[in-house]
């Protein structure tokens, strides 16, 4: 290989960055993936592209504004939403501790 | 029944007649549905309930002669929100999701009095071209059952190939309404960026996304897309345009219509078998009075880079709201709330899904941004050059679809390359922001192909013109599976 595009440990570092976690079996199968993959990106750079705008966004508009106005929700729709939550106590969301209190570091 | 012998018109017409009411026309529906559909697996979710209470008061209040959704069951795709109604977008991050609200499409569904009948299967997120990457079932091809559907829209395209709804709604990033459309001998238009509201649409690439219609017959679909389009205040990228009667052009006269057929679209990699299927649409369109030339479009060879750049990366920022606390799946024995997010993402997910992710955040990542995000969005505005500089001179472009008819079930979906490589033909129109239409065309190896008719932007009219006077010239359409016992 001429040039290597991202290795086992890049790859670690990227899903680190999207919040996901592979196992070493799956890593040997995404890394040469990925490889591939940004292999294929790389044909862009034999485009010239000097001077030329990046699009971005395709709307034929940029933006649409409206009263700031308080909408009064409801008892059924805030069971609906926390009925949709993984887990709630007291009409609440329930999250493990965010803060580590068990000093060994983890 | 089956609705292989009725479109939107004629059934129309014979529940404004009384031959059928709403309520029998709802149950035949889901008898039919429940004869074929094991099979096929098009459908993740039924909603058959709610769609008879609807059909009961639709009989009891009687039938708007003047609304041609009244009482049409139709099929919505599971990435799009329905209220009350699981929504899984077929991962298993959303198994149990059911959404507050209903999307944009849907409000305008039920206002216009039509039965949803059910949630279709689909790739996971929209991410894929074979509906394989569905976290629930495969979904077969009812041409021949060894066979994809296409994606990732495969659900819906075989919903109405199949003949068990007449209408169903899609969406469509790189190709997802239009290659399924092709492989199931349907018509699938991908509209206007901008035509139809995204809100309510499980986001995967904001620039790129849009929902569209699946039909049997151009008339149907634009009588559809009717239904679904215009500007909403949900969403700011939909447009304020006028939205005209998309079926009014519908004459079957395209005298002196001008066609370009470019030449990047009709070389190597695309199927012979295909081509010759294309090459008799260009002498049909010709027979009509249109007139076809090639031209060309040199950058859309580099189309499924920067796509598959700038797609991944909308797609690693929208995927960041599945972190497992609000709603979605939540891993088991977590610890922190780090714990939360890596594993319920990691076990909630999918491979395909995450490659995107993991693409999307090595483009977008302090080193490569430039080389890669910021390189794409350049060539996407060269894409979009090339389109005008054609568009000068030109009513619209025809070519193929996908490169080959429907493949095997397992051939594809191990090798990511392959897999991206069929969107070649759809994704520079979802670049450029620009209606794509996919009509049935002819047929290779018994498999349907269709023919892509592409317009200018907001010019679905003459997409749906030329589509109408192909169709009626061809009759294609007529041409139906044999599927579950049905005939």
């Amino acid at each position: 290989m001429a040039e290597e595009r991202i290795n086992a440990e890049q790859v670690q570092h990227v899903a680190g960055l999207a919040k996901l976690e592979f196992t070493p079996e799956q890593l040997a199968t995404f890394t040469p993936q990925l490889e591939k993959i940004i292999g294929m990106f790389e044909e862009l750079s034999a485009v010239d592209t000097t001077g030329v705008a990046v699009t971005s966004r395709m709307s034929d508009h940029t933006n649409s504004l409206r009263e700031d106005v308080a909408v009064k929700s409801d008892e059924k729709l805030r069971q609906a939403l926390l009925d949709n939550a993984p887990e709630t106590a007291n009409g609440l969301i329930k999250v493990p501790a965010i803060i580590d209190e068990s000093g060994d570091g983890e | 029944m089956t609705y292989f012998d009725q479109d939107l018109t004629s059934l129309h017409a014979d529940l404004v007649a009384k031959k059928i009411s709403a309520t029998e026309l709802a149950k035949a529906t889901f008898a039919n549905m429940a004869q074929v559909d094991p099979q096929l697996g098009a459908f993740l979710n039924l909603n058959e309930d709610q769609a008879l209470k609807q059909a009961a008061l639709l009989d009891q209040n009687g039938i708007d002669a003047n609304n041609l959704f009244a009482g049409i069951p139709l099929a919505v795709k599971d990435n799009i929100v329905t209220k009350d109604l699981t929504t899984t977008a077929a991962s298993k991050m959303l198994e149990n999701f059911v959404p507050v609200y209903d999307a944009t499409v849907v409000d305008k569904l039920l206002a216009s009095n039509a039965l949803i009948v059910g949630k279709t299967n689909m790739d996971e997120f929209a991410m894929g071209g074979s509906t394989e990457t569905s976290a629930f079932h495969v979904t077969r091809n009812p041409w021949d059952i060894s066979r994809v559907p296409g994606g990732s829209s495969g659900g819906s395209a075989v919903a109405v190939a199949s003949g068990q709804v007449p209408v169903a709604l899609g969406s469509d990033t790189g190709g997802s309404i239009r290659q399924p459309s092709s492989f199931n001998g349907i018509v699938g238009m991908k509209p206007t960026y901008g035509r139809v509201s995204r809100w309510g649409l499980i986001a995967f690439g904001s620039s790129l996304d849009q929902i569209g219609p699946m039909t049997r017959t151009v008339k149907d679909n634009a009588a559809a897309l009717n239904m679904i389009a215009g500007n909403d205040v949900h969403d700011t990228t939909s447009s304020k345009r006028e939205v005209p009667d998309f079926t009014a052009g519908l004459t079957g006269d395209i005298k002196g219509m001008k066609i370009g057929l470019p030449k990047e679209y009709m070389g190597e990699g695309i199927d012979p078998k295909v081509r010759a299927v294309i090459e008799q649409a260009v002498k049909q369109f010709e027979d009509l009075g249109a007139t076809v030339e090639e031209v060309s479009l040199p950058n859309s060879r580099y189309g499924v880079a920067a796509y598959y750049i700038i797609a991944s990366s909308e797609a690693s920022s929208n995927l960041q709201r599945f972190d497992g606390i609000r709603y979605g799946f939540r891993a088991d024995d977590v610890k922190n709330l780090e714990d939360v997010y890596v594993r319920s993402r990691s076990e909630g997910f999918g491979d395909e899904v995450k490659r995107r992710i993991m693409l999307g955040t090595f483009s977008l990542s302090a080193g490569y941004y430039d080389a890669y995000f910021h390189k794409a969005g350049q060539v996407r505005t060269m894409i979009i050059n090339d389109f005008n500089k054609v568009f000068e001179d030109y009513d619209l472009i025809m070519g193929p679809v996908a490169p080959t008819p429907a493949f095997k079930l397992g051939d594809e979906v191990s090798d990511p390359i392959t897999m991206y490589m069929n969107d070649v033909l759809t994704i520079p129109v979802n670049l450029a922001g620009l209606p794509g239409m996919s009509v049935p065309a002819g047929f290779a190896d018994g498999m349907p192909v269709g023919v892509q008719l592409i317009g200018k932007a907001f010019d679905e009219s003459t997409l749906y013109k030329a589509g109408y006077a192909f169709e009626q010239a061809t009759q294609v359409y007529k041409q139906t599976p044999e599927v579950g016992g049905a005939n």
